[in-house]
């Protein structure tokens, strides 16, 4: 089997596979953090500790798309609202009883260096295997000088850090905000501060929504609300955007822990794959609780038995050469869509999302016969509707007409309704492909055009050359 | 409108409750949200009034359930009824694609009720399509479906439309020959006065029976559309028929949703195996007869029912008595009241129908109930100058509906030979259409 532990995070966090918890209402206590290890948890990153604040009710809201419930989710709580005390004592503890498993202590203070020097002392005491500082709750602490207002501004992100560093003994890992035009430039301060780790992202500014009702914005406090931090599935290929840009940045680039929109073993291994060293884990664990776990480790584990890695270092990075520039990228490189006539169903969303949201190259002429080229050769797609709508249909009654009706034909969808991929027009852009409904029936194949692999850089270099 | 004539019996409520229950908000926007907005959607091509199926399911979604509704009923004015009636296994839902991936189809008629019921709860009407009053003068001949669709395209579109009906209610077979648990009569008559709030003028008790009344109708109407159904149920042409103890399908529906049958007793054999006689054979059930059989001369293989209808007749208690036919009917000489039906095995030999020998049986029962289809409207259109009748239907353009006689237009089941209640809201309408067309020519 393999070995899905982490060893050494930021020089030496050791947990016993890579999944956390994030630093969030799963891991407001010690009885909640220990619950969480007894059900498989790696690591929980403490729900950051600070001087208590006061809540507001509500606090939450989500998006809901296509009846699946809280595709994204969105809070206006704050940090902890307990006791510096409590909380360490509670994280002594939970050390006590569960010696292999990270706990990390997020703080947030206030910008002053003794009470950072304070605050990274006393949780160190406690018996934090790192700390991890919130420089990105985005609502209510930014107000007061503290989370995404350090976080937004390079030159205090790394003086706190600074200050941190040269009290802590134990890893410091920075939290970073989205909310930036570029992750990078903190990022940058952080590690030039002396950051021996990144935790990335933070929640995305929001407003979730707003009830037609009574016009006032989720989630609703008294008729009011206030923008909160998004997260959950909606986020994730924004946090896999700002994880690549951090990793593929020599001046960025510290060992990583990501987060952001993670809920499965698959999220997990995209993380891993560009680079993070562990996952943090929040709004599925408050969706359906701390037993995602356990597939979620099973499920890493078998993934990783089938391509053959034993350890996560074998597979971790890989894809973030597989990421580069736009001008680097093979413009000879050339597929077309090809549809499987025994799979399609005929649901012909295919031709409608070429037709209206592409390029004009997938048609319904099967039976009237093909016709490749430029979109004027062709009946629009609101003509083809008329036609049909001017169609006389009747209800088989007899016997006989229920068998002609639903007779069997060479395919599983009636001829005129399986769609015909103009090869000569197709641009090979994967919309057809995104929303066929039927796994496996469109393919993207690729066509041999015959010449050499050629880049934009490449050809706007020769043709500067050539025009020399 | 006086809705007399329909039962609110509490005994028939409570025996013929919904078969199916309607959907919850919550319920009918997942099952919207299943479906995956097919462009020029199969289920659309399938339904004869061409509803724009994924629309309406997609503002149910979006929460737009007016939008929902007025989008079924510009296509379908009975919309509501034909949520309950159609038979959606062979229609829009037999057609949804996702059956060809081992998927349940989208329960279209759920979806569909589920916007007419909140319509019907806003007691709003559909708007008009038109912008203005046109001078064009309809007579719609018969109540039914036809008529109803033919007379509320008319009167959306700003024409005037007269519905003529022969018996009290309109609604034809949507109010009198519907099971109870799928079209309550009172929700037939709801829709009735939907259509009458658009417009429409009824004239109901009224028989156009002669030449005069037609003379009298040509003279006032531009247009005659022909909504007239079919005639009296056909009689199974047996000795004893007419002794009494029988009551053809049509009657024992009628019956029950007037009010005017309450209860059965004993054995009921229904002769038939088409969709009414399972209507009737479930309502002798529900209506206290203890041992329902359906007879039918040819096999199961041949019935002309419905798959879902047969089951369902199935699960009602009813009994199938394949390969049989009745030779008679008699007085049972051991009980007073009840009947015998002499009945006989047959056996197909080159589409013929022979008597097995000694296979003569003689059935006791107290009710025999002949359903063996509905004879065509004979008296009438032999007096309809131009229009031509062909094997019992008027011939009429399939696309206009329009017969050999200019004026004179015709839809549903005198022109289909019968069959769904879908089809003839198709037909009027499209009748309608045609006709709105011929007028503007004809001032242009």
């Amino acid at each position: 089997m393999p070995d899905i532990s982490v060893k050494g995070f930021a020089g030496k966090i050791d947990s016993p596979n890579p999944f956390w918890l994030a630093s969030a209402p799963p891991t407001n206590t010690g009885e909640m953090i220990m619950r969480a290890f007894d059900a498989g948890w790696g690591g929980a990153v403490w729900k950051t500790i600070g001087e208590p604040i006061v809540n507001v009710s509500s606090r939450y809201s989500a998006t809901d798309w296509n009846g699946q419930r809280m595709m994204g989710f969105n809070n206006i709580e704050l940090i902890s609202d307990r006791t510096v005390e409590q909380n360490l004592t509670e994280m002594a503890e939970v050390k006590k009883r569960y010696p292999k498993n990270a706990v990390i202590a997020s703080l947030m203070v206030a910008s002053n260096r003794e009470a950072w020097h304070e605050i990274v002392a006393r949780a160190e005491d406690a018996g934090a295997d790192g700390l991890e500082l919130n420089f990105g709750c985005p609502h209510g602490m930014s107000e007061r000088g503290m989370g995404s207002a350090v976080g937004q501004v390079p030159e205090y992100a790394e003086m706190i850090t600074a200050w941190v560093k040269e009290k802590a003994r134990t890893p410091v890992l920075v939290k970073l905000t989205p909310n930036i035009s570029d992750i990078r430039a903190v990022a940058r301060a952080a590690k030039r501060g002396g950051a021996d780790g990144l935790s990335a992202i933070n929640t995305i500014n929001s407003i979730t929504g707003i009830d037609l009702d009574t016009f006032v914005p989720r989630p609703n406090v008294d008729g009011k609300s206030s923008h909160g931090g998004y997260c959950g599935p909606a986020v994730k290929p924004i946090a896999l955007n700002m994880v690549q840009q951090i990793l593929a940045d020599s001046e960025s680039a510290l060992p990583l822990s990501g987060i952001g929109g993670i809920g499965s073993w698959r999220d997990a291994a995209e993380f891993l794959l560009l680079g993070c060293g562990t996952v943090q884990v929040c709004t599925a664990v408050m969706h359906y609780g701390y037993r995602i776990v356990d597939d979620m480790a099973e499920g890493l584990e078998n993934w990783m038995r089938e391509k053959g890695f034993r350890t996560i270092e074998d597979f971790r990075g890989l894809s973030v050469a597989k990421v580069t520039e736009w001008k680097h990228l093979n413009l000879n490189y050339k597929i077309v869509a090809r549809i499987d006539e025994q799979q399609c169903i005929g649901c012909d969303l295919c031709h409608i999302a070429c037709w209206d949201g592409a390029h004009q190259c997938i048609h319904l002429d099967r039976v009237t016969g093909p016709v490749d080229g430029h979109v004027e050769l062709h009946r629009t797609p609101a003509e083809e509707e008329v036609e049909s709508r001017a169609l006389l249909a009747e209800t088989p009654v007899t016997r006989r007409e229920r068998a002609e009706v639903f007779a069997a034909g060479p395919y599983p969808t009636p001829l005129a309704r399986i769609p015909r991929v103009d090869e000569t027009e197709c641009v090979g852009c994967n919309l057809c492909w995104c929303v066929c409904p039927v796994e496996g029936c469109i393919t993207m194949v690729r066509v041999d055009q015959g010449v050499a692999a050629e880049t934009w850089e490449q050809r706007t270099r020769q043709g500067v050359e050539s025009s020399r | 409108m006086s809705t007399s004539a329909i039962t609110d019996d509490p005994q028939i409520r409570e025996r013929f409750g919904e078969l199916k229950p309607a959907l919850t908000r919550q319920a009918a926007v997942i099952e919207a949200d299943r479906c995956l907005n097919c462009f020029d959607a199969p289920c659309t091509a399938a339904c004869p009034t061409h509803i724009d199926v994924p629309g309406f399911i997609k503002r149910i979604a979006s929460g737009n359930l007016r939008g929902s509704a007025v989008k079924i009923l510009d296509a379908n004015i009975l919309g509501a009824s034909c949520a309950r009636v159609c038979p959606v296994d062979v229609l829009c839902e037999g057609a949804c694609v996702m059956v060809r991936q081992n998927r349940k189809p989208i329960q279209i008629a759920l979806l569909q009720r589920h916007a007419m019921d909140a319509f019907w709860a806003s007691g709003e009407l559909p708007p008009v399509k038109a912008a203005g009053p046109r001078k064009l003068r309809v007579a719609c001949i018969g109540g039914g479906p036809a008529s109803l669709a033919c007379a509320a395209e008319l009167c959306r579109q700003g024409a005037q439309a007269t519905v003529i009906e022969r018996r009290e209610l309109p609604g034809g077979l949507n109010t009198y020959g519907v099971a109870e648990y799928k079209l309550r009569a009172a929700d037939s008559v709801r829709e009735v006065e939907m259509i009458r709030k658009l417009g429409v003028e009824f004239r109901c008790g009224v028989d156009v029976d002669s030449a005069s009344a037609l003379d009298a109708l040509e003279a006032e109407f531009d247009f005659i559309f022909l909504g007239l159904g079919l005639g009296a149920m056909q009689r199974l042409n047996v000795p004893g028929e007419d002794s009494g103890g029988v009551m053809n399908a049509l009657e024992l529906i009628a019956a029950y949703k007037t009010g005017h049958l309450r209860e059965l007793h004993g054995t009921v054999v229904v002769v038939g195996a088409g969709n009414t006689a399972i209507d009737a054979a479930n309502a002798a059930r529900r209506l206290g007869a203890e041992t329902v059989y359906m007879l039918y001369r040819r096999s199961q293989n041949e019935m002309s029912a419905f798959d879902f209808e047969y089951e369902h007749a199935k699960q009602e208690g009813v009994q199938f008595l394949w390969n049989r036919l009745p030779v008679a009917i008699r007085p049972d000489p051991d009980a007073n009241g009840r009947r015998l039906l002499e009945t006989v095995q047959v056996q197909q030999v080159n589409g013929q129908l022979i008597p097995l020998q000694n296979s003569q049986y003689a059935m006791e029962c107290d009710l025999v109930v002949p359903a063996v289809g509905q004879s065509p409207l004979t008296d009438l259109l032999q007096k309809l100058r131009g229009v031509e009748v062909r094997d019992g239907r008027i011939v009429a353009d399939r696309v206009t509906g329009q017969t050999g006689n200019a004026r004179y237009f015709a839809g549903g089941d005198c022109v289909n030979g019968g069959r769904e209640v879908v089809d003839a809201v198709a037909g009027g309408k499209r009748a309608a259409m045609a006709m709105l067309k011929s007028a503007e020519v004809a001032h242009a």
